[in-house]
């Protein structure tokens, strides 16, 4: 009976009139497209775009070169270098980061013992060669200076959760 | 229009020059609207199969993405076309010329109205037959010449594929002779003047599926397009082609695609005749009045469904569209054929005139 019904099914192509039905009703259906360039879509506090060192309010710079970041990153993209400042205090001489080999994972922001470095929600920039996407500490201090209200009030709205 | 032409040209040129001119004339108002249609139909299936995703498809090119299709028709026509290495450049290149001529060829007998016909030939369907099998060439001899294993494996598979529903194809038209009694698509058209209810499509309803089926195999549309098949064989056959030499492989196919759309709106659903001929609403203009409105609008509705069959439906497995060209369609069409002649014999509404 059921091979009888199979046969009718197939013979009278139900199934096919169906799937038919299913894709006629979502051409009519309300079109989830995001217009980008004019609409975007909604963006977490937590996304996770282009990196930024940060600063104290006070102008000093946040990094104390522990070098957690560069021991945690998966893609090994993060390259420190430190030396002892005038003041006694650790500071880096050299905080690279290679943005063709980050893979925006996030542990670096996770495992900075000060909030220094971190991912922000920029994800439109552009390099023209290798080395427009090879940011160097002034790069970084540079996006940090610009954007710190930004990067400031999303690490406050997820600070219940860190 | 044929008279004024004649008596403009008729001081200047011989006889025979008049009328040479204006037969390139007419192929040229078939072949310039088919072209622009070509380029439109890619936009709306473009659009179509977007909206079907619930996206909205191409809209920056134009208004509304209206000029997108020339924009890449522009592209492909500029690009270099390639001929790979060790393949066999003459018939590399002559290929696709004879795919697209094989495509525009067969319009030569479609008729748009009743008058609207570039050659009135008597066996017009054997014509069409024979022109469009030889575009099944193009296919093979693109797969062949490309000296590449996903052209040649694509071009075997769709010269078996459409050598096989050729045969249901043809099967399905001798159902259509048989109601009709004639090969001339006109007069097939005028057998189904009166009603809508005496459209062929009725009576040979199972050779309208089986028609409509095979000319989606036939023309390797999803989801017969597995002479195609990008996710096996890349492209199939036109792996190798590129610039303007591709785009003919892509007039070719959406020619075709029109064509067999004319002509199962010719054959099974009365071509340029209203729907409401011989009912209250046959005095409206437009509406009541048979005219090539009334095909546009039919092969329309064909196309639209070309379309929709690709949104929905997963690519048939190659054993799977050759059980169902075998098994399943020619069984089908010679159990409807023996239907048709014997309601033709007992001379029954449809039939009575036959």
């Amino acid at each position: 009976m059921s091979a009888f019904v199979r046969f009718i099914k197939s013979l009278f192509l139900l199934e096919l009139l169906g799937g038919m039905w299913v894709t006629g009703r979502y051409f009519f259906g309300r079109k989830i497209t995001v217009q980008y360039p004019e609409e975007r879509a909604p963006q977490s506090p937590r996304f996770r775009g282009l990196h930024a060192q940060r600063r104290y309010p006070n102008g000093e710079e946040r990094c104390i070169a522990c070098k957690l970041c560069e021991v945690v990153c998966p893609a090994m993209a993060i390259t420190i270098e430190s030396a002892e400042r005038a003041d006694g205090t650790r500071r880096t001489t050299r905080y690279d980061i290679d943005l063709t080999k980050c893979i925006y994972c996030g542990f670096c922001e996770e495992s900075c013992p000060v909030d220094s470095i971190v991912e922000t929600r920029i994800y439109e920039y552009h390099g023209e060669s290798r080395s427009d996407l090879y940011m160097t500490k002034e790069k970084l201090l540079a996006v940090g200076d610009k954007y710190e209200q930004q990067i400031a009030a999303d690490r406050e709205a997820q600070a219940r959760y860190r | 229009m044929t008279e004024f032409i004649h008596s403009l040209l008729a001081p200047y040129l011989p006889e025979w020059l008049i009328a040479v001119t204006i037969i390139l004339l007419k192929i040229v108002a078939i072949i310039g609207p088919l072209i622009v249609a070509v380029a439109l139909l890619t936009l709306l299936e473009r659009k179509v199969i977007g909206y079907m995703h619930v996206r909205i498809g191409p809209n920056r090119v134009g208004p509304r993405g209206l000029l997108q299709p020339f924009a890449d028709t522009f592209k492909l026509l500029l690009k270099e076309i390639v001929v790979p290495g060790g393949a066999d450049k003459l018939l590399f290149l002559i290929a696709p010329v004879v795919s697209v001529a094989a495509a525009f060829a067969a319009w030569a007998v479609v008729p748009f109205d009743a008058e609207m016909v570039l050659a009135d030939v008597n066996a017009g369907l054997l014509y069409i037959l024979a022109i469009t099998s030889m575009g099944v060439y193009g296919v093979i001899i693109a797969g062949w010449a490309s000296n590449s294993k996903y052209a040649f494996l694509g071009a075997m598979r769709s010269a078996a594929q459409i050598v096989s529903y050729e045969i249901a194809m043809g099967f399905a038209l001798v159902g259509v002779l048989m109601a009709a009694g004639s090969l001339n698509l006109g007069e097939i058209v005028n057998a189904q003047d009166g009603n809508a209810a005496r459209w062929f499509m009725w009576p040979l309803l199972p050779l309208f599926v089986i028609y409509f089926i095979s000319a989606v195999a036939e023309t390797n549309r999803a989801p017969f397009d597995v002479a195609e098949g990008e996710s096996e064989i890349v492209a199939g056959f036109h792996v190798e082609y590129s610039g303007a030499a591709f785009a003919c492989f892509f007039l070719a196919e959406y020619a075709n695609m029109m064509l067999v759309s004319l002509l199962a709106a010719v054959m099974f659903m009365g071509g340029w005749l209203s729907p409401f001929q011989g009912t209250a609403l046959e005095a409206l203009p437009f509406i009541g009045q048979g005219s090539f409105l009334w095909l546009f609008a039919k092969v329309f509705f064909f196309l639209i469904l070309f379309l929709w069959f690709r949104a929905t439906f997963p690519r048939y497995r190659y054993d799977q569209i050759m059980r169902l060209g075998w098994k399943v369609f020619i069984p089908i069409t010679i159990v409807w054929l023996v239907v048709v002649g014997l309601w033709i014999m007992a001379g029954v509404f449809p039939f009575e005139r036959v």
